[in-house]
């Protein structure tokens, strides 16, 4: 085990400097697959189906990423990780590029030396109880046994939070989110806390998700998105684009259904520009001209994936909130294609 | 050659000078008194470059990728909490008081572990020999059954185990709860068991340790006085042949001063009551905690199962047979002839087998166990970054820790082993 950690960070250390002067992109063109990590299985967001194909709105951001690189959405290999592993993975080479429901964090950026590239949801830790505690506030948990996966900065907005309201809990730190259903189910802790969509993920796969309650109290920022290593700017802008070209894609109204019918050319240049009939800004990425195009139709816009996967009609069940477009009240934002 | 050359000089009288020896580089290699040593010192030198090419190598790496060794986040607050604290700790605390938490937290486990690993190791290796066809192969069974199984998968069976049949403290509540204590004082839970905790109501001291260290003290001093009644003992039965009954006298050495500074500091005890989501009060004992030292038990007992039985069957059948015929019962040929020769067999693998718990332990984080491999390697490690930092420390902590045990072993060792003269 001690051996392991030390040729891990033997390896972390060689191959990070190393990954800097390589491109990533040509590493991803020869190999002829995109390594994505994503979570150990957290459904909705990433998790195998029965017949071992990964679905849900992370795994598609990692299908995006192939489809405008590779033209197939089908070229990734999902690398599993947990909370613990994911920046070894993503610093070592073994992932390029991590969709695992990761907060933005100002360490993780500068000091971990990792680029995220935007938002592509907007969370907050919240706390899951069942509803015959008859719990209605999660400052009525004093002395209660927490279920925590460890790892995540949801430890340390834990930690926090009860420090601030002065009141006392006992942590069960857990490794990955299916252990700590088990713990939780099995009553060996009171309350399970993680972001809130974990929660609303997690719940929906009960027996009787009506017997749990996710309390209203949200006591932390948690801005999720992909990211990348530092030091390949132009790997950092192809993953940045192809999810700015998934958000202007649902601005713009355009849906995986008309997408091949509006790469023809239309009357709006951002549409043009984006699906490569005017200018050549996929050039500039080092892509084909139709990338978006090829992105759009295999995981269509940003608002389908989100219905698709974790929407009010799956059992996940989650509102757009916060997730809206800024010109529905939400914050999802894009710059520009131009 | 040259000394066969001096001796059959001397032989036939007539003095030949031996021919003077000069030093030629190819003596190096075809020389066999040099040859050995030139090719260690190749070897000592091509493993010496290689390790200063690896270190030289990661230094290179880490600074081309920015990184640093420091350890500077080491005073800096931890900002997580840990749910068992043999010292005072919260999330305020620095990550080096939460790597001592671990590694005090490691070390308890270890220890614990060890000394049931011994009992149902001696236990199931003497009745493995045991006559008893039924015995001895139910602990045939115990051995190859424990010892076959991975260690984390053990401890992760029993820490499933525990969860689910155990009832949640909240079975404990309502006029008619699903679950009751047993004897009205302990509880028996799916995050551990609780039980009373002693304390004193009249402290000599007012820092609750030094009041433990006076009865350790005490203890301490009863096993000494209890040690000398026996050589006594041993000296009159070697003047008189016979052995006196002391027994009585040894119980009152242990039980008279405990019971008397027990009275003093009014001992009393703190039972666990259900308070809000949790039992409070008495003494817990995580689930965590259990599920490894129980694993690690049983575990590693197999083990030393084996080495108690290689150790007996090491002892020549003839030894036995001597005793037997000198008229020695079963019980005191095991205890006064068997076992002592055989502890110089057992000892040796046995600190193999302690090694083996304390670093097995660091599989804790399995099961939510605070242990040094889960804080510092963990999630000091993940908060931080700081990967090599961190996992330098481990390898050093555990390194120093499985030297001492050695050390101590070793000199238990040389205590027992046969001594020649």
């Amino acid at each position: 085990m001690k051996k392991t950690f030390v040729l891990g960070a033997l390896t972390v250390a060689g191959l990070a400097a190393g990954a800097a002067q390589a491109a990533t992109v040509d590493d991803v063109k020869a190999r002829g697959k995109l390594n994505c990590g994503v979570s150990t299985g957290l459904v909705g967001f990433a998790a195998p189906d029965a017949n071992g194909n990964w679905g849900g709105f992370d795994v598609e951001m990692c299908r995006a990423v192939a489809a405008a690189v590779l033209g197939d959405s089908n070229a990734v290999e999902f690398v599993p990780t947990t909370g613990k592993t994911r920046f070894t993975a993503l610093a070592s080479g073994e992932v390029d590029l991590l969709a695992r429901n990761t907060t933005w964090t100002f360490s993780r950026d500068v000091d971990l030396k990792f680029t995220f590239v935007g938002v592509n949801y907007y969370d907050g830790q919240g706390f899951m109880v069942p509803a015959e505690l008859g719990v209605s506030s999660a400052k009525d948990l004093d002395g209660a046994t927490v279920c925590i996966q460890t790892g995540t900065t949801t430890e340390l907005n834990l930690a926090d939070f009860f420090r601030v309201n002065g009141i006392s809990y006992e942590p069960v730190p857990i490794e990955t989110n299916a252990e700590a259903q088990q713990q939780y189910l099995a009553g060996a802790c009171d309350v399970y806390t993680t972001d809130a969509s974990g929660l609303a993920a997690t719940r929906a796969t009960f027996e009787n998700p009506g017997e749990h309650v996710v309390l209203p109290e949200i006591i932390s920022k948690e801005p999720l998105g992909p990211l990348v290593r530092h030091g390949d700017d132009n790997w950092g802008d192809i993953v940045r684009w192809t999810l700015n070209a998934l958000i202007t894609a649902e601005e713009l109204g355009v849906t995986s259904a008309n997408v091949a019918e509006m790469s023809g050319g239309t009357n709006n240049p951002e549409i043009n520009r984006m699906l490569g009939t005017e200018g050549n800004l996929g050039e500039q990425l080092g892509l084909e001209a139709d990338w978006a195009m090829k992105v759009i139709s295999a995981v269509g816009n940003y608002g389908e994936s989100f219905e698709k996967n974790i929407g009010e009609n799956t059992p996940i069940g989650l509102a757009r909130g916060l997730n809206a477009l800024w010109t529905e009240g939400g914050l999802i934002y894009t710059p520009p294609f131009r | 050659m040259v000394k066969y050359q001096g001796v059959t000089g001397i032989h036939m009288t007539t003095l030949t000078d031996p021919p003077k020896e000069t030093f030629r580089l190819s003596m190096l290699i075809n020389d066999t008194r040099y040859r050995s040593l030139t090719f260690q010192a190749i070897a000592a030198i091509i493993l010496a470059l290689s390790f200063w090419y690896l270190l030289n190598n990661l230094f290179q790496n880490l600074a081309a990728a920015g990184l640093n060794i420091s350890y500077s986040f080491f005073g800096e607050s931890a900002g997580y909490d840990i749910n068992q604290r043999l010292i005072e700790y919260d999330s305020q605390s620095s990550h080096g008081r939460a790597a001592v938490v671990g590694i005090l937290n490691t070390l308890l486990v270890a220890f614990l572990a060890c000394i049931t690993a011994t009992i149902f190791g001696v236990v199931a290796g003497v009745l493995r020999l045991s006559n008893n066809w039924l015995v001895s192969k139910l602990m045939a069974f115990y051995v190859e059954i424990f010892r076959n199984i991975p260690v984390l998968i053990w401890i992760i069976i029993i820490f499933t185990i525990m969860t689910a049949v155990l009832p949640a403290p909240r079975a404990f509540r309502g006029d008619e709860p699903a679950a009751s204590m047993l004897f009205g004082s302990a509880a028996f839970t799916n995050r551990g068991v609780y039980i009373p905790g002693p304390w004193f109501s009249r402290p000599l001291f007012d820092v609750a340790v030094l009041n433990w260290l006076l009865v350790l003290a005490f203890l301490v001093g009863s096993f000494f006085g209890a040690r000398a009644l026996g050589r006594w003992a041993t000296k009159v039965q070697e003047a008189t042949g016979d052995r006196p009954v002391t027994w009585y006298f040894s119980l009152g050495i242990w039980l008279v001063p405990f019971l008397a500074l027990m009275v003093i500091m009014g001992l009393s005890w703190e039972y666990p009551a259900l308070k809000g989501f949790n039992f409070s009060g008495g003494i817990k004992i995580g689930g965590p905690l259990i599920a490894l030292w129980f694993a690690l038990s049983i575990y590693t007992g197999a083990f030393i199962a084996e080495n108690v039985r290689a150790g007996i069957q090491a002892i020549n059948k003839g030894q036995t047979e001597a005793a037997a015929s000198l008229g020695l019962r079963p019980g005191r040929v095991m205890n006064l002839v068997v076992l002592p020769q055989a502890l110089r067999v057992i000892i040796p693998p046995l600190i193999s087998q302690y090694l083996n718990i304390t670093k097995n332990s660091s599989l804790a984080i399995a099961v939510g166990y605070a242990d040094i491999t889960a804080t510092l390697g963990g999630i000091t490690l993940n908060q931080t970054g700081r990967a090599i930092e961190c996992v330098l420390l481990l390898m050093l902590f555990y390194l120093t820790i499985s030297l001492l045990i050695s050390a101590f072993m070793n000199v238990y060792n040389s205590s027992i082993k046969l001594k020649e003269r």
